[in-house]
C-alpha cells in the first residue's frame, strides 16, 4: 500500500459523462473528481443507475454511440480525455485494464483461451516470440490458479468462477497500472464471489495495480477496498477510507445505505423511501434531497460544496459545511409526497 | 467437463446421419402422398393418346398401379432403398438414367453459380455491415434488394435482348453440338469431362456457355448472403466479447476480422444449406430461361407431359439431395463451432 | 387516439437513417401497386384478354406508341393494359395465400405450441420435412396437381402458395408459443381458473402476432416471385384467364431473339417493383421491430462549460 506522498496514477477532475436518448441527454455522470495511488483500491458504490458504470466505462473510453465525456483524467501526467481517440485506444490493455460484470459472454465462444492470450499479448508486443508469449500468459493463469492444462480449452468449458478469473487474468496479462472492475461478482454465487475477491484483494499486494472496484454490494468494498466514494445521481456525495467511512458517515445518504444493509445482527428492514431521480431533469440543489430524511430549505435550491471531511476525503452536503448557514436555509425541507412513479 | 473434441466428433457425424433416415422416409411419404391425392389415373394422363385400351391396361399392370395404396407406398419405399427411383411413363426410361444424363448439368451450374454468390455476396455483406449507414451500405443493400426481387428469366430476358445478341454469347445450352460429340462422358458431368478430353477449344466453348448462365444465377443468389452477414455482422459487432477485445485494446480491424466476422459466419454455413434447397428450386428456372439442358429442364418437360413417374422420381432424388446437403452442412458446422458437439 | 397514432408513427420518428427511408419507398410503392390492382378495370385502357377495340384488330407485336404505350405482344394483347391487370392478379393471389397461410397456420401452431405432445411433434415433422424441401419444386408439384383438379385459375395458384409457406408461419408462431407459455403470467392466469381459450386468445394470441407482419410483407415478396416463376413454367395462370407477369416473361422470351423488348421489359420491371417494395417494407419493419439492429435517433448531447470549481483540499 502507498502512502499519501506518492504520485497517484489517475487524477479524475470534474469528469462529465452524458448519454443522448431520444428524449434528451441524460446527465450519468456529472462532474466526479477522484485520485487513486499504486497498489490503491478505490471502491464505488451506489445504487443501481447512480452512474457508477457509466464513470467506469466513461474513463475507459467504452461509451455508446451518443455520448458525450467532459472534464480532466490525468494518467502519469497527460489527459486521457484530451488525447487523439487512436491514443487513447492505445492505451488500453497495457495501462487502462477492465474487468467486466458478465464473465460468460466476455470470451469468444469461438476462440480458444490460448487464443485470447496470444491476441492481447501481440497487439501491444509484437516483437515477442511464441514461447515467451506463451510463457506470459500460463504465469498470469497460474497466479490466477488456473492449470496450463486447460490453456488450449474454449470458454464454454468453464465454470462461471473460472471465467471471471480468465476474464482477470487476461485483463492484467499485460500488467496495465490502472484497472476498472465493473461488479466482477455480480453474476457469480456467493462462494466464487469470496475466491474473486480474495484475488482482488491479493492484486494490490503482487501488481502494485490501482484498482477501481464498480459495486452495489457494500460488504464487498469493506473486505476488498483501502477508500471508498459514494455515488449517487451522478456525483460523489462522500469519500474517504474504508474504515472512516463506514463507521463515521457524514452523509445522509451514506448513512442510510449503510443502515440498509443485511447482516447477521440485522433485525428489521430499512430502506430509502423514494427512487432515484430521473437523470434527464434531475432536482434542483442537492440532488438527494427529495429522499433526504435531514434536507433543509437551502438543500432544495443550492447544490452543495465539497468539503474536506475530518479524517480526510471529501463530503457534499449542507449539513457539514463549507459554511455557516443562515436560519433560514436551515429550516427543514417541507417533503411533498414521495411518489414512487419517478423511476430514473 | 473439458472434452478433448477428437473423440466425440465420429460420433456427432454418426448421430446425425441416422437422424438423416427417419427425415427422409418423412419425405419420401410426402412425395408419395402428395403425388398419389389427384385424382385420375397417372397412366392415362402420361400416355392416355398414345396407347390404345389394352397397352394402356397392360402398362398400368406393370407399373403395378392396380396395386392396393399400401403396397404402392411399400414398392415405392423399398425400391428407393434399392436406389431404383421407378421410369418414366411417357419414354419408358429408368429414372436413374434420366438422373446421370442430366444431373450433372445441373451440378455444375448450380455449384458454380454458388461459388460465385458466396465470393461476391459475403464480402460485401461484410463491408455494409462494417460501415452502417454509409454510401457504400445503402448501394450494397439495394444491390442486395433488387438481385433477390429480379427473377432469372427477366434477367435472362434482359441479358438475351441487350447483351448477348450484341456480343456474340451463346444464348442456350452447356455446349455446341460440336463439343458435346467431341467429349467422352467419364463422369457424365460435362464439365469434368471437357477438362479431362484436354481438347482446348471444347473447354472454352463449355466455359462460354456456363458464363452467362452461372454468372446470372449466382448473382441474383448472392443478395441472400448479403443480407444475411450483414445483419449477422451488425450483431456480433454490438456482442459482449467484442466489447471486450476492444477494452483490451485489440485494434479494430483485428476485432472485425477475428471476432465479429468470424462469429458472423456462423449461422451463413446454415443458411448456406438452405440456399442449395433454394438453388435446386431456382435451377428449373434457370435452366428453362438458358435452355440449359439439366434435371430442372427435364422435369418441367415431364410435367407438361403429365409424366407422373417421372415426376415422382425426380422429385424423390431432389429431396433426399436436400437433406443429404442439411447433413454435410452439420457437420461443417460442428467443426467450425466447438460448442456444437457437446 | 392520439396514442394510436404515436404508436404507429414510432417507426418514422424513432428510426433514423436507412430504414426509415426504406420503409417510405418501399409503403409508398405498394401502395401504387395496390392502387392499380384496386382500380385496374378503370386505370387499363383495354382489358388484360383484348386483341381488338373499336373495331380495329390491335397488331402483333407492335412497337410502342400512340395507342399502346407499352406496344402489344404476340397474341394481340396491350401490353400495358396486361401489365396493370398483372397487378391486379399478383396482389389477388398473394392475399388470398397469405390470407389461407395466417387462418390456417397461426392457430395450428398456437393449438401446437400450446398443447405439445403427439400432435405437436407430428406436425412438427411434418412442417419441417415441408420446410426442408425447395419451395419452389414444391410449389411445382401442388400446382401440377391443382391445375389437375382446379385447373389454372387463382384459387388453385394462392392455394399451392399457400402450402408452401403454411409451415413458416406454424413453426414461428410454435415457437412464440412454446416459450411464451411458460412465462409468470401465463401461470398466474391459470392458477386464477382461466381456461385454455382465453389464454391462448387473451395472452398469448398477442405475443405471437408481433411477428407476422414481418414475416407476412417477406413472405409475399416471395410469393409474387413464385407466382411470376410460376407463370414462366406455363404452369400457373393461362392468359386468356387472367394477366400474368411471369406467363408474359415466358412468350416474351421466345421473341427476344427478334429484337421485341417491349413485351418483357415491363412485366419484369412490374415484378422488380412491387417484390422490391414489399421486401423494403418487410426489412423496414424487421429493422424498426428488432431493438438490437433499430437505430434510435438520438438527441445530440450539448455539454454546458465546465462551472468554476472549489477545489476543496
Amino acid at each position: 500500500m502507498s502512502d499519501l506522498t506518492t504520485e497517484p496514477v489517475i487524477s479524475a477532475r470534474d469528469v462529465r459523462v452524458w448519454y443522448g436518448t431520444t428524449r434528451g441527454a441524460i446527465q450519468a455522470v456529472d462532474g466526479v473528481s477522484f485520485d487513486l495511488r499504486p497498489g490503491e483500491t478505490l471502491g464505488l458504490v451506489g445504487e443501481s443507475g447512480c452512474g457508477k458504470s457509466t464513470l467506469g466505462r466513461g474513463l475507459m473510453g467504452l461509451l455508446p454511440d451518443g455520448a458525450k465525456r467532459d472534464g480532466e483524467v490525468r494518467y502519469r501526467g497527460r489527459d486521457i480525455f484530451a488525447m487523439s481517440p487512436k491514443e487513447a485506444y492505445g492505451l488500453r490493455g497495457s495501462d487502462l485494464g477492465m474487468i467486466f460484470q458478465e464473465p460468460l459472454t466476455r470470451l469468444n465462444p469461438l476462440m480458444r483461451i490460448s487464443e485470447h492470450f496470444e491476441e492481447t499479448i501481440t497487439q501491444h508486443e509484437p516483437k515477442l516470440s511464441k514461447d515467451e508469449v506463451r510463457t506470459r500468459a500460463l504465469e498470469a493463469l497460474r497466479l490466477m490458479g488456473i492449470p496450463p492444462t486447460r490453456y488450449r480449452s474454449y470458454p464454454h468449458e468453464f465454470s462461471g468462477g473460472m471465467r471471471q478469473r480468465l476474464m482477470i487474468a487476461l485483463a492484467l496479462v499485460l500488467r496495465p497500472a490502472f484497472v476498472v472492475a465493473d461488479e466482477p461478482t455480480t453474476a457469480l454465487d456467493v462462494l466464487v464471489e469470496a475466491q474473486i475477491v480474495q484475488i482482488l484483494n491479493d492484486l494490490r499486494r503482487n501488481f502494485d495495480t490501482a484498482l477501481l472496484l464498480i459495486t452495489h454490494n457494500v460488504g464487498i468494498v469493506a473486505e476488498a477496498c483501502d477508500r471508498v466514494a459514494v455515488m449517487y445521481a451522478g456525483r460523489i456525495v462522500e469519500q474517504g477510507t474504508v474504515a472512516d467511512v463506514f463507521s463515521n458517515p457524514q452523509h445522509p445518504y451514506t448513512r442510510e445505505l449503510l443502515a440498509s444493509t443485511i447482516s447477521l445482527s440485522t433485525t428489521g428492514l430499512r430502506f430509502i423511501p423514494g427512487s432515484p431521480p430521473d437523470l434527464i431533469d434531475p432536482p434542483a440543489g442537492c440532488r438527494f434531497h427529495p429522499r433526504c430524511p435531514d434536507a433543509m430549505r437551502i438543500c432544495a435550491s443550492t447544490s452543495p460544496i465539497p468539503t474536506t471531511r475530518e479524517a480526510g476525503g471529501t463530503v457534499e452536503c449542507w449539513l457539514r459545511g463549507p459554511r455557516d448557514l443562515t436560519p433560514a436555509e436551515r429550516a427543514p425541507l417541507a417533503h411533498e409526497e414521495l411518489s414512487d412513479a419517478d423511476e430514473a | 467437463m473439458a472434452g478433448t473434441g477428437s473423440g466425440s466428433l465420429p460420433r456427432y457425424i454418426a448421430q446425425r446421419v441416422l437422424l438423416v433416415i427417419p427425415m427422409i422416409w418423412v419425405i419420401l411419404t410426402l412425395v408419395f402422398v402428395v403425388l398419389r391425392v389427384a385424382p385420375g389415373d397417372p397412366i392415362s394422363a402420361a400416355v392416355g393418346g398414345k396407347l390404345d385400351a389394352d397397352a394402356l391396361a397392360q402398362r398400368r399392370e406393370a407399373l403395378g398401379l392396380n396395386r392396393p395404396m399400401i403396397a404402392q407406398y411399400w414398392d415405392y419405399l423399398s425400391s428407393v432403398a434399392h436406389l431404383d427411383f421407378g421410369t418414366t411413363f411417357s419414354d419408358n426410361q429408368p429414372v436413374l438414367r434420366v438422373i446421370r444424363d442430366n444431373g450433372g448439368a445441373t451440378l455444375s451450374l448450380t455449384l458454380a453459380a454458388f461459388a460465385i454468390a458466396l465470393v461476391v455476396g459475403i464480402p460485401l455483406g461484410l463491408l455494409a455491415g462494417r460501415y452502417r449507414d454509409s454510401v457504400a451500405d445503402v448501394v450494397i443493400r439495394l444491390f442486395g434488394i433488387l438481385s433477390y426481387a429480379a427473377p432469372i428469366f427477366f434477367v435472362g430476358f434482359l441479358l438475351q435482348v441487350y447483351v448477348a445478341q450484341p456480343l456474340g454469347l451463346p444464348t442456350g445450352g452447356a455446349s455446341s453440338p460440336m463439343t458435346a460429340f467431341l467429349v467422352t462422358p467419364h463422369t457424365h458431368i460435362l464439365l469434368i469431362d471437357v477438362f479431362l478430353s484436354g481438347n482446348g477449344t471444347a473447354i472454352t466453348d463449355v466455359l462460354k456457355h456456363l458464363l452467362l448462365p452461372s454468372l446470372t444465377l449466382g448473382l441474383l443468389i448472392c443478395g441472400v448472403f448479403i443480407r444475411l452477414v450483414r445483419v449477422n455482422i451488425l450483431q456480433t459487432m454490438q456482442a459482449d466479447y467484442v466489447e471486450a477485445a476492444e477494452a483490451r485494446g485489440i485494434s479494430r480491424g483485428k476485432v472485425t476480422r477475428r471476432h465479429a466476422l468470424r462469429n458472423a459466419l456462423v449461422p451463413v454455413v446454415t443458411v448456406i444449406g438452405l440456399q442449395f434447397a433454394m438453388l435446386l428450386g431456382g435451377a428449373v428456372l434457370t435452366e428453362s430461361t438458358f435452355n440449359w439442358p439439366g434435371l430442372g429442364q427435364k422435369l418441367v418437360d415431364y410435367i407438361n407431359e403429365r409424366d407422373y413417374g417421372a415426376v415422382q422420381g425426380i422429385v424423390t432424388i431432389f429431396a433426399i439431395a436436400v437433406v443429404l446437403v442439411s447433413v454435410l452442412v452439420d457437420v461443417v458446422n460442428a467443426l467450425i463451432d466447438p460448442r456444437v458437439r457437446y | 387516439m392520439r396514442r394510436i397514432l404515436s404508436a404507429l408513427a414510432k417507426p418514422f420518428s424513432e428510426t433514423s437513417g436507412l430504414a426509415r427511408w426504406m420503409l417510405v419507398i418501399g409503403i409508398v410503392l405498394t401502395a401504387v401497386f395496390v392502387f392499380l390492382a384496386i382500380f385496374a378495370p378503370w386505370v387499363a385502357p383495354y382489358g388484360f384478354a383484348q386483341a381488338s377495340a373499336h373495331g380495329t384488330d390491335f397488331p402483333k407485336l407492335g412497337h410502342p406508341d400512340g395507342t399502346h404505350w407499352f406496344g402489344t405482344d404476340r397474341l394481340f394483347f396491350d401490353v400495358y393494359s396486361r401489365a396493370i391487370w398483372g397487378a391486379r392478379t399478383a396482389i389477388e393471389v398473394v392475399l388470398l395465400s397469405i390470407l389461407v397461410c395466417i387462418v390456417v397456420g397461426v392457430p395450428l401452431g398456437l393449438i401446437s405450441g400450446y398443447y405439445g405432445g403427439w400432435l405437436d411433434r407430428i406436425l412438427v415433422l411434418v412442417m419441417d420435412a415441408l420446410f426442408a424441401f425447395p419451395s419452389f419444386l414444391l410449389a411445382i408439384v401442388f400446382s401440377f396437381l391443382l391445375t389437375n383438379i382446379v385447373g389454372g385459375s387463382v384459387i388453385a395458384v394462392s392455394l399451392s402458395l399457400s402450402a408452401i409457406y403454411i409451415p413458416q408461419y406454424y413453426r414461428v408462431v410454435r415457437n412464440t408459443t412454446v416459450s411464451a407459455k411458460e412465462a409468470t403470467y401465463v401461470e398466474a392466469a391459470r392458477a386464477m381458473g382461466a381456461s385454455d381459450g382465453v389464454i391462448m386468445r387473451r395472452y398469448l394470441f398477442g405475443n405471437v402476432v408481433q411477428s407476422v407482419p414481418v414475416i407476412g410483407t417477406l413472405n409475399a415478396a416471395d410469393a409474387i416471385l413464385t407466382l411470376a416463376g410460376l407463370g414462366f413454367l406455363g404452369l400457373g395462370i393461362q392468359s386468356t384467364q387472367a394477366a400474368e407477369w411471369g406467363h408474359d416473361l415466358n412468350r416474351a422470351l421466345a421473341d427476344a431473339g427478334s429484337g421485341v423488348w417491349w413485351t418483357g421489359l415491363y412485366p419484369g420491371l412490374a415484378i422488380v417493383l412491387l417484390v422490391t417494395a414489399l421486401t423494403l417494407v418487410g426489412e423496414g419493419l424487421n429493422e424498426t421491430l428488432n431493438p438490437t439492429l433499430r437505430r434510435r435517433r438520438l438527441l445530440p448531447v450539448l455539454l454546458p462549460a465546465r462551472a468554476e470549481t472549489e477545489e476543496v483540499r
